[in-house]
């Protein structure tokens, strides 16, 4: 079983790598408006697990390692 | 007074912390490897600048899950000494021993020369063998010192009086150019609440001896000494 988190930064948290990426992008000629970078994580569980438990780990794993809460949050994309 | 240094894989200044305490300050020092739990009954731990874990996933954040940093969390709890520097800072915030969080610097550069560093305080155990507003030039070397917190705690932190040391210029003035990573504030240095745990981006370890080119970080580990010496 995979677990598949992504942690982002919060609105109007300064992300200067993402600044940087966009003015990169917007110098070859990309009309991009707007780039934030975030981070994605692919977490794997024993298939034998039930998977609310495996959502309640997950759960905990992100809110106490996966991300800073002071600046991030973060999304469980999916367990399958 | 007796010194312990963590010791994580990663760190790298802590042989010049232990130098330093130990070889020109002449006080008892020892170090505490990140596995051991036992802090040998120092008085003052000191967690230094480095890379712990390589930085990876965040700043300071897998450190926080060694067992040392749980026997220095029960020695903050008891009032005493805890001193962060640089990533040792960054450790502490991702613990919860201090406040707000290193974003990248603003500028995207390693930043790593000089600075001056306004004292705030020197009414507090850190401080205590500086001058009132005294200011100090301490190298700082960093890609992610840009302390950021949210506007409510800011404000705490203010009103608490638990900034202790902002980047300025050699006079003493706060200002947007003495800021070299985009700090809130021009912070450079902020204490707990209860004013025993502080932790501070700049090296005051690289500016204890003359020939390095300063010797104002010595001010920060005399407090430290007198502090227990009286």
């Amino acid at each position: 079983m995979k677990a598949k988190v992504i942690v982002r930064l919060k609105d109007g948290v300064l992300d200067p790598q993402g600044q940087t990426i966009q003015r990169s992008l917007n110098k070859m000629g990309h009309e991009v408006t707007g780039l934030r970078q975030g981070k994605y994580f692919e977490i794997e569980f024993d298939d034998l697990q039930d998977e609310s438990a495996v959502r309640k780990q997950v759960e905990e794993i992100a809110q106490d390692v996966l991300c800073n809460p002071i600046i991030e949050t973060f999304e469980i994309e999916d367990i399958s | 007074m007796k010194f312990g240094v963590v010791v994580f894989p990663g760190s790298n200044c802590d042989h010049d912390t232990y130098h330093v305490l130990k070889s020109v300050l002449g006080q008892e020092t020892v170090f505490l490897w990140h596995q051991d739990s036992d802090l040998q009954d120092v008085d003052t731990v000191i967690i230094p600048g480095g890379f712990s874990y390589g930085d990876y996933l965040r700043s300071g954040a897998i450190a926080k899950f060694s067992p040392v940093l749980e026997s220095v969390r029960r020695h903050a709890q008891e009032g005493k000494l805890v001193v962060g520097i640089c990533n040792g800072f960054q450790i502490l915030q991702e613990a919860g021993l201090l406040p707000g969080v290193m974003l990248r610097n603003a500028g995207l550069k390693f930043v790593c020369r000089h600075i001056y560093l306004l004292t705030e305080s020197n009414q507090t155990f850190f401080t205590a063998a500086c001058q009132k507003g005294q200011v100090l030039k301490i190298p700082i070397a960093h890609n992610d010192g840009n302390f950021f917190i949210s506007p409510e705690e800011l404000a705490e932190l203010e009103e608490n009086r638990q900034i202790l040391f902002r980047y300025s210029d050699a006079q003493g003035n706060v200002t947007p150019a003495a800021n070299p990573n985009g700090s809130l504030n021009n912070i450079a240095g902020v204490t707990n609440r209860s004013g025993n745990v502080l932790g501070l981006m700049p090296h005051p370890e690289r500016a204890s001896e003359s020939l390095l080119g300063s010797q104002d970080g010595r001010f920060i580990f005399q407090s430290l000494i007198n502090g227990v010496q009286h």
